[in-house]
């Protein structure tokens, strides 16, 4: 099975965006909550939380799960 | 008590509590989380009432097994809410993935078709991009052990890491270790190649 050129580029922007101390997905579970809730107000992000972003930039099941959580928290407010 | 009106601090004193407060606040949590729920997954294909109830009474052990790592810096349903989604969202790819080994999504683990690959697809590409990918695929081949290989690929080929987890044994924190080791010392090793991310990202942006 061969790499198509879609993955060799997810592979370089994966390494590109890595950093040396990262959120492991267990740690951005417990903060994803307040990570939601401040983009949905529009807030800026506290330090602590721009280690959240950086998880969701490389972790592609907890981006998916941040995206079912956006839906249900605007519905929510809708 | 109405839920709308419970805050967190009450949440977590009932839910930690006992008898006819801990009950109503069980109640009232597992409808809640329901509602979350269904707003959460209405437009996915083959998530029913049932699945959701499920999900909701496998979350609710979870949340409750956990209100100690409540650090009260967002409402405790948003929080409780996103537990829910990890558990049906888990669920829902063990059921995907449950019929596909891992040799069927990997099929050569040694990344050796990568050079190939890239040269086939890209006979025009950039000459930087071409040697970047060649160093690439030496540091992958030297520096990068054969679990690492085999779960750093799976992952580009889409498995979610749980279910790389379930093959090799191992647990989605340990997956994500694995993954993230390999990738730091990818990028440790074209930087001391001469490759900073900032060339990374010129080389690879689409
Ligand atoms: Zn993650």
């Amino acid at each position: 099975m061969l790499l198509s050129r879609k993955e060799i580029d997810s592979l370089m922007k994966l390494i590109g965006l890595t950093q040396d101390v990262e959120l492991n997905c267990e740690q951005c579970l417990y903060l994803i909550a307040e990570f939601a809730e401040r983009e949905l107000a529009g807030k800026t992000l506290p330090a602590g939380l721009q280690a959240v972003e950086q998880h969701l930039s490389v972790c592609a099941e907890c981006r998916e799960e941040y995206e079912a959580l956006q839906q249900a928290l605007r519905e929510l407010s809708a | 008590m109405d839920t709308l009106n419970r805050n967190n601090e009450i949440w977590l004193s009932h839910l930690g509590g006992a008898g006819s407060d801990q009950q109503a606040a069980l109640a009232d949590l597992r409808a809640e989380l329901l509602r979350g729920l269904h707003r959460a997954f209405w437009s996915w294909k083959g998530v029913d009432d049932d699945f959701l109830e499920d999900a909701v009474q496998d979350a609710l052990l979870r949340i409750l097994d956990h209100l100690g790592q409540f650090a009260g810096r967002s409402r405790f349903l948003t929080w409780a809410t996103a537990i829910a989604i990890r558990v049906a969202m888990s669920e829902l790819r063990r059921r995907r993935w449950q019929d596909v080994s891992l040799d069927e999504v990997i099929a050569d683990a040694d990344f050796s078709p990568l050079w190939t690959a890239a040269k086939d697809a890209e006979p025009t590409a950039g000459w930087e991009r071409q040697t970047m990918l060649a160093t690439l695929r030496d540091i992958i081949h030297q520096q990068l052990s054969q679990k690492q290989r085999t779960a750093l690929l799976a992952e580009l080929k889409g498995m979610p890491q749980e279910e790389i987890a379930r093959h090799l044994g191992s647990n989605r924190n340990a997956v994500y270790k694995l993954t993230h080791d390999a990738r730091k010392r990818l990028k440790q090793a074209l930087e001391a190649a001469g490759y900073q991310a900032a060339d990374i990202h010129v080389a690879f942006a689409e």
